[in-house]
Formats: C-alpha cells, structure tokens, sequence
C-alpha cells in the first residue's frame, strides 16, 4: 500500500501559465524586476503619444488640409498625394503602364518564391532575360503605340524600384565574375579585380553619383547623350558589384578545398567546375550576405536625391515644400520610413526563411 | 564628425547587442525591435527626418527651451563652454601623468600577479589616478576655470559654445543607424563563444563579471573586430551624407565652396575620392593591426 505510485502531482502554480511565464523572463532577479518596471514605464510614457498621434487622434480623410483638426497625425496629406507618391511625374492616362509592369514583375518573383510551383528555372531566365526589355518598353514607349515618356518624368516609388532592381539584377552577376576574378590565378586579372573592388568600396557612393552624373559626360564624345537616370543607374551598379564580389569570395572561400581538388579529379574545366560544383555551395551559403547587400542596395538608392532624381524620399520631400502643406514634414518622412522598411524588413525574413529552407547541414552549427 | 559618431554608435551598438541576449524578456525584445527598425530604413531618411521634422520644428531663439543654463531652439543647443585661466596647464599636466602613472602601475600589477599571484584593484587606482590626481591639482591650483554661459542678445545667443542642427541630425542620425548594425555584430560575436567556454569559467569558480572580462569578451573581440571595421568604414563614408542637410563636412568643402572657387569639377571630384579612399585605407589597416594583435593567441 504504501508503495503503491502516487499520481504524478501538477507543476507548482509559480512555474506554469502566464504567471511562471512572468517569473522565468521579467521578474527572476530583484535587478531584473527594477529593470522591467523600468522599461515599462519608458515603454507607456514614450509609446502611447506616439501611438496617440498615429492612429487615435489622426485625420485619414479628406481633401486639404483643413480636414486636419483633431490634432494627431495628417494622413490626408499622404492620401491626397498617393499618386505622386507613386509615380512620379508619369502622365496620369499612362500610369497603367507601370501597374501592368509592377504586376508582372510581382506574379514573377511570386512564381519564383513560391514553394512548389514548376518550371522555376523557365520563369528565372524569362524575368533575368526577357521581363527587362518588356518592362523597358513598357515604361519607357515608343514602340506599339505606346506614348514615348522620358526618363525625367519617371519618379515616386516606381522609380525606387526602378532603380534597385537594375541595380540588383545587375550586380550580381557582376560580382560573381569579379570575385572568380580576384581568386584567378592569373596575375593580371586578379590584380584588376583587386584593384576595382578597393577603390570602389573605399569612396563613398554619394561621390561616385556625383562622378556618374558631373564626369562621364566630360569623359564622353560631345555627341553622345546619356540619360540621367542611366547614369545613376551605372554609378549605383559599380559601387554595388564591388561589395557583391567582396560577399561572393566570402562564399567561395568557405567551400573546402577538397570540392575543388574533388572537381579537377573528375577531369571538371574551370568553369564547370565552378558552375556544376562550386558555385552551388558557395551560393547557398552567400544567401545572407547577399541579401543583405541587396537591403543596402535598395536603402542607398534613396541617395539619387542628391543628383536631382526624384525617387521615392525626394517626392516627398519636395511634397513638403508645397505651400498647401507645409508643416507635415513628420507625416511624410513617416510615411517613407514605413515603405521602405517593408521592403527591407520583406527581403531580410525571406533570406532567413531561405537560410533555413537550404540549410542541409554542412559545418556542425545546430 | 566621423570619431563622433563612431565612439557613440560603438557605445549604443554594445549596450544594444547585450540587451539582445539578456533574459529579460522585454529588453530583449525592444532592442530587437530598435534593431529591426532602423536597419531597415535609408539612413538619408533619418537625417532628414531629424533635420527636417525635428530639430527645425524647434522654437525661434526667444522661445528658447531652458535646462540647466542650455538652450535649445532653432539655430541649435547653446551650452555653457568652459574657459580655462592660466594656470590650467597644471591640470592637464597632471592629467597627462596620471595616465603615465596608470600605465607604469598596470604593469607592475601584472608582474606582481604573475610573481605573487596577488591581484591589485588596477580598475579603481587608475581611476583615481587619471580624474583624482587633476581634480586635486584642480582645487589646489585655485579653480582656474569658469563657464562661459550663453546670452540671449538681440536674435540669437552670445557666448558659450553651440552645436548647430545639422551637425545634431547627423551625429543623431548616423549613431542610432550605424549602432543598430553593431549590435547584430556583437550579438552574433557573443553567440559564438561556445557555451562550454562559460561553464568552464563558472567551473572554475570565476565571479560573473571576471567571466565576462577575461573570458567571454577576448574571445567575442575576435569574431567582432572584422565586421566592426567594415562598419566604422561605412560610418565614415555616410558621414559624405552632410552635404544633403548642407553640414560642411569633407563633401560640401571640396564640392561644394572649393568647386565654386575654382569650377575644377574632375580634379575636386577626383580629390574628394581620394581623400575618402585614403581615410578608409588607413583605417582598415590599423583594424587588420588590431585584428591580428588580438587573434595572435590562438592555438
């Protein structure tokens, strides 16, 4: 009787639930519950004016700015102005354009990111090889009918992405080849490489834009008329390559010296060997660093304000100056924070998740 | 502008990185909530938000805020500067050899241990030394020194020494974006100390504080200083985006008054770039130095 097993008793009501919950991460030590109070009380003092102004108190409808009386913060003034927001300086009859060519583009990396879906590697060369020159069309006109827009007009956030997907369409490539460059063997090439990659990464990109938009024409028969925003385009592109590379040798100096040998063996040429073997590897494991150029790429073509193009950031910044509304320059910088940072925060989680996906245990990290 | 801004970003980015992995919950949580926020944003942005939304929202000099004989309105925080009498030379004198003083002492106490096996507080005598030993020289010397306090006169404020917006929007913004880069550096530079690395040092009956100065810091130091020379690098070539609220920086001289003066655009532009490549060389070849002094003692 007295042996018999006595049934197994709850877990002590500290421990479990909300209130154990509580015990184990905010209040463990004396020092640790100070600093939750602490934090907490930062926390109620500094966030609920800020969510006061950003959601209870704000005005969302509206025509001008005499909607705006409550106090909080004036969405109005983003509403109202969507539209050059999003497009820029496009004729408003053509913006269909750009909707259609984002649309595209959208389905495209949707098919592409996708779990599942067939025929990825169809879709991936139709958009590296086939979309640029339907989307260049499609913008830019002149041929089908399509009203002919110049470059100068093209602005808001489509020109952002504009801009970030040439450039990161672009780099890539680029700066795969640089970084087989600077792991060649041939003295030549990879001094060239060495030498691009420094020089590159040592200037600031603001200086290079400069250079791009003041100095190529000097350097350029006096015929020969560049686009602006190509200019830009080349400038962001360069700077871009070099890190890109730098990320890319990371890459191809982690694969084991062994898959080299292993692939000369087998009797592999070189680029086989980096193609069929290398690469494959060396790409899974540059997923992080990539992206994270990428995120850098999309965050920096913000600065083509410097040079006079009207990305996303200078639309609304020159919105602020309008004498209608001016005083909301907190909105509007808010506003882009917020569009930027889904983009950011978007592509960062993705090469998390892809992290995970490719992860098929190599080195003894859990 | 550059050390500015990278001895606070350096400060934040720590503090940051280390509330990341501390177990309590909510700091965690909001630092990689901070974290999160301000990577993912165009550092441009931030400048010209806390230019343009910020600080010239700030009341007109008359409606100055006032704190502790400060002022801070549009034109920037006016503060008390201090002025040194003669006399003051004595002060930094002795400044100067209190840090000799540490120095030689931090010597001597490490050949005791090693000798004796005796540790010395080497942490709270070099301190006395260093601000002790001035402050008493200071008192002594008759307080050579007095505060120069701003005065409104006329439009602005007179006396004192005042840090002009740009200079505040950018040092603000380029801390609180570089330091949300550095704490993911130093975070990812604590993860890789192996966990066993700890429970040695606990093993070994090493007080927490020990742990984390002889053990864990040397050890994180090592993954840490490649990614944060990259990111000082980074730093000093954002420190270019003055030009965009019009803060003389390097940019603005070169391209801006300089290329006025002369009209010279390649030769500026060219100059400018290499003054640039030649800061970030240097700097990476001092972190190489450091990187190699601090990973020589590996197996």
């Amino acid at each position: 009787m007295i042996n018999e097993q006595q049934p197994t008793l709850p877990a002590p009501a500290s421990t479990i639930g909300l209130v154990g919950w509580l015990r184990t991460n905010l209040f463990n030590t004396p020092l640790n519950s100070i600093a939750t109070i602490v934090m907490l009380y930062l926390c109620y003092i500094w966030l609920t004016p800020i969510f006061d102004w950003v959601f209870i108190s704000a005005d969302w409808t509206g025509t001008s700015r005499e909607s705006c009386t409550s106090g909080g913060a004036c969405w109005v003034f983003i509403t109202q102005r969507i539209d050059q927001f999003m497009y820029g300086f496009y004729p408003s009859e053509e913006t269909w354009r750009l909707d259609l060519t984002f649309l595209v583009f959208v389905a495209l990396i949707a098919w592409l990111v996708w779990p599942n879906l067939p025929k990825k590697g169809l879709v991936a060369a139709f958009t590296l090889l086939v979309f640029p020159f339907i989307a260049f069309v499609l913008l830019s006109g002149g041929y089908f009918g399509l009203e002919h827009v110049e470059t100068h007009k093209w602005g808001g956030l489509s020109l952002t992405l504009v801009l970030a997907v040439v450039g990161i369409v672009a780099a890539l490539p680029l700066g795969i080849l640089l970084a087989l460059g600077r792991r060649s063997e041939m003295p030549i090439v990879r001094a060239m490489s060495v030498a691009y990659i420094e020089i590159w990464r040592g200037v600031p990109l603001i200086t290079v834009l400069f250079m791009a938009s003041v100095m190529l024409p000097l350097f350029l028969p006096e015929d020969m008329h560049f686009d602006k925003l190509l200019r830009a385009l080349i400038g962001i592109t360069m700077f871009q390559t070099a890190y890109m590379a730098e990320v890319i040798r990371g890459g191809l100096q982690a694969i084991p010296k062994g898959q080299y040998e292993a692939a000369d063996a087998l009797g592999l040429g070189y680029w086989q060997k980096m193609v069929m073997i290398i690469l494959p590897q060396a790409l899974k494991l540059m997923i992080p660093g990539v992206v994270n150029t990428f995120i850098a790429l999309f965050k920096d073509t913000s600065l083509v304000l410097i040079i006079g193009l009207f990305d996303l950031l200078a639309i609304v910044q020159a919105a602020q100056n309008d004498p209608k509304w001016i005083g909301y320059a907190t909105e509007g910088y808010v506003f882009v924070a917020f569009v930027f940072w889904i983009f950011c925060f978007g592509m960062s989680r993705y090469s998390q998740h892809l992290e995970r996906l490719l992860h098929t245990g190599h080195g003894n990290r859990a | 502008m550059s050390v500015l801004g990278i001895i606070a970003a350096t400060i934040l980015g720590f503090i940051m990185g280390v509330a990341r992995l501390s177990d309590n919950w909510l700091i965690a949580k909001l630092s990689s909530v901070y974290i999160e926020v301000f990577r993912n944003i165009p550092l441009l942005l931030q400048i010209f938000f806390w230019y343009f939304a910020v600080l010239r929202t700030l009341p007109s000099p008359r409606q100055s805020i006032e704190f502790m004989g400060s002022f801070l309105n549009i034109r920037g925080l006016s503060m008390p500067a201090p002025v040194a009498e003669s006399g003051f030379s004595l002060v930094v004198g002795a400044f100067v050899v209190g840090i000799v003083l540490t120095f030689v002492m931090t010597r001597w106490a490490h050949k005791r241990q090693d000798e004796t096996g005796q540790i010395f507080p080497t942490f709270w005598a070099g301190i006395g030394l260093i601000v002790g030993l001035p402050l008493v020289v200071f008192l002594f010397a008759g307080m050579p020194m007095h505060l120069d306090y701003p005065v409104l006169k006329g439009f602005n404020f007179r006396g004192g020494m005042t840090l002009i917006p740009e200079l505040v929007a950018l040092w603000l913004a380029l801390t609180i974006y570089t330091a949300a880069f550095i704490a993911e550096t130093v975070r990812a530079g604590i993860l890789a100390v192996p966990k066993g690395q700890l429970e040695a040092a606990f093993a070994l009956g090493l007080p927490k504080v020990r742990t984390l100065r002889l053990i864990v810091i040397p050890q994180a130091m090592r993954v840490i200083i490649p990614p944060l020379t990259s990111q000082y690098l980074n730093l000093a070539k954002n420190s270019s985006l003055a030009a965009a609220v019009a803060y003389p920086d390097l940019v603005a001289v070169f391209a801006g008054t300089t290329l006025n003066q002369t009209g010279q655009a390649v030769e500026i532009m060219s100059m400018t770039m290499a003054v640039y490549l030649t800061m970030s060389i240097l700097t990476s070849l001092f972190m190489n130095w450091y990187n190699k002094r601090m990973s020589l003692i590996e197996r």
